[in-house]
């Protein structure tokens, strides 16, 4: 096409004004798409390490194997990964019966008063600092028995993942449509069974999800269980015993002087960063889903 | 619905167990208070204000002074706010505001996985990749350039209130961004419309309507991620240093109060240090009870279209 044969587009005039707006828009642009990529920098970053640090020592041995006295060179984790997967799955036996049942009672939008005052002792719960927690679960349930325990442990991790699944369960609840509840309610079913039989098994993936979460975020804990668990060089089931857990090794290994110990803190690091982040990935997938 | 027609004695009994279980979700945060200050009763009569005040950490002594670690939580938590919170808010435009629906996921998804990370991995990651680094690198650049400053003197040992706070800052900055960009969502549409309206740019539309909107739910994720801080205890307690003193210097190495609890707890011998230890955590959980508080009225004032 000819460009002389159309007249050319009139002149516009960009007041200095107008031009100043427009650059402090792309400035500001700029600088917040800046801020992201510095954001997730370190997760790449510590990622990265991880993997890079953590692969090469880790292997079956390490995985099954009891850790070696300092100076043998080999051993491994298997007692703490058990110990952490055991205090976990405590942790959520605790605090799943309490939270599920709260977080319904949330949602029921029954005696609002009381559910407000709840709803903001979880919320605040969720912020009492880890350490503090292990704290309280030292002075209930080791003081008494003048014993460090598996039990106490499960304990704090339950405190720590109460809020997660309380509110988890009042958000995936609310979010089934009161007509089913109605549905149920209009065959004759009490308002317990429309509950249990209906609500709870549609809202069920998202409640589960929520569980996931909790135990994402129990299972790479560390502070709790420093004078709870306390941690252990050996294999052990028993409730009323000091047990071992992956953090609690990974941090005593990484602020020790042996370079073994350093390499051994990246491994179980891996496969810390490993079972935390597939679990909350799971969660995050089975709400997805949910909702969508 | 709501209102209870007509109620079955196994309804009655299937909302008693329901609301038992919701009282009990309370009477867990009511034991951590009274447990922790039951345990820190004595530090508390016995020093009173000056277990506040004091500077000596002497257990053998039964010597308490709680002002060092208070000092060293105080300064990481500064540092770690005011690298995260501009980050952490510019984030939440971004995600809210700028990217396309299917970056903002991804990206969202990101972000939560920051916060997912065991605060232990972040400790690692930060005496071994961290530390040496700002040791090696950043820290004497900073001197030769600052040295003469108070705020950077001393040796760089790569350990110390500022490697903690910058460490913090990470751990902190997926708190900011995902409850401002909650808030950022709960800003109803019409609001930028308007503003677009007037032929505002896409900054005078977040900096002229969607900002002075979301104010106060901002304010509270800020201080939502400031109990972040003060609480955070495994990523500090590998890389502030732990020595029980004050320092001016961003580079000299301090302790935090949830670091002496993490480090002498399972290692007190007597009840009255026991008891000190307890008066720490008894200043932790009374800012962060606080400060927790605070923050969800201010952020659920926005999300419930207040303004």
């Amino acid at each position: 096409m000819d460009a002389w044969l159309y007249p050319p587009p009139p002149q516009r005039t960009v007041s200095p004004r107008l031009r100043w707006r427009r650059l402090a828009d792309r400035l500001f642009r700029g600088a917040v798409v800046a801020s992201v990529v510095v954001v997730l920098a370190p997760l790449a970053a510590v990622l990265a390490t991880v993997i890079a640090k953590g692969a090469p020592a880790l292997d079956l041995a390490f995985l099954t194997h009891l850790p070696k006295p300092v100076g043998e060179t080999g051993g491994g984790v298997g007692h703490a990964i058990l110990g952490t997967l055991f205090l976990a799955l405590g942790g959520l036996g605790i605090a799943v019966p309490v939270g599920v049942p709260a977080g319904v009672f949330l949602a029921s939008d029954r005696m609002p008063r009381l559910a407000g005052v709840v709803r903001m002792c979880a919320d605040v719960l969720a912020g009492v600092p880890s350490i503090v927690v292990g704290l309280f679960a030292y002075t209930l349930l080791v003081m008494p028995f003048r014993q460090f325990s598996a039990l106490s442990g499960a304990f704090a991790l339950a405190v720590i993942m109460l809020p997660t699944i309380v509110r988890t369960t009042e958000e995936v609840v609310r979010l089934v449509p009161p007509t089913l509840t109605e549905a149920a309610l209009a065959l004759g079913a009490p308002r317990w069974r429309a509950m249990l039989g209906v609500v709870l098994p549609s809202a069920g993936k998202g409640v589960a999800a929520g569980i996931i979460a909790a135990f994402s975020r129990g299972a790479g804990e560390t502070a709790p269980l420093m004078f709870t668990a306390f941690g252990s060089q050996f294999l052990s089931w028993n409730l009323l015993q000091p047990i071992a857990a992956l953090p609690l090794v990974l941090f005593n290994y990484a602020v020790s002087p042996y370079e073994d110990w350093h390499a051994q803190a990246w491994a179980a690091a891996l496969v810390l960063v490993v079972l935390v982040l597939v679990a909350n990935l799971v969660a995050r997938y089975a709400t997805a889903r949910r909702s969508a | 619905m709501g209102r209870r027609s007509s109620s079955s004695p196994s309804d009655a009994a299937f909302h008693a167990t329901l609301v038992l279980a919701g009282l009990g979700v309370a009477t867990v945060l009511a034991g951590v208070a009274w447990e922790v200050l039951d345990l820190a009763g004595p530090a508390m009569q016995k020093g009173g204000l000056s277990f506040l005040t004091g500077t000596t950490w002497d257990p053998v002594a039964g010597e308490f002074g709680a002002l060092p670690a208070l000092y060293g939580t105080l300064l990481t938590s500064a540092i770690a706010l005011l690298v995260a919170v501009p980050l952490g808010i510019g984030s939440a435009v971004f995600l809210s505001e700028i990217a396309s629906s299917r970056v903002a996921a991804v990206a969202g998804v990101l972000v939560d996985l920051l916060a997912a990370i065991p605060s232990v991995i972040y400790g690692l990651w930060g005496l071994f990749v961290l530390a040496p680094l700002l040791r090696q690198h950043v820290q004497p650049a900073v001197q030769s350039v600052l040295g003469d400053v108070p705020l950077f003197a001393g040796p760089p040992l790569g350990v110390g209130y500022g490697t903690a706070g910058l460490l913090l800052a990470i751990m902190v900055i997926p708190v900011v961004t995902s409850v401002s960009r909650e808030v950022l969502k709960a800003v109803p549409d019409t609001q930028r419309e308007a503003a677009c309206a007037l032929g505002a740019t896409p900054f005078e539309v977040i900096r002229g309507t969607v900002f002075p909107y979301a104010r106060s739910g901002l304010v509270g994720a800020v201080v939502l991620g400031l109990g972040r801080a003060l609480g955070e205890t495994m990523a500090v307690t590998m890389v502030i240093g732990n020595r029980y003193e004050i320092s001016a210097s961003l580079f000299a190495p301090g302790y935090t109060l949830a670091a002496v609890i993490a480090n002498e707890f399972a290692e007190a011998f007597s009840p009255e240090y026991l008891s000190a230890l307890g008066g720490l955590a008894v200043v932790l959980l009374g800012s962060t009870l606080v400060l927790n508080a605070a923050a969800r009225l201010l952020v659920r004032g926005v999300r419930h279209g207040g303004g």
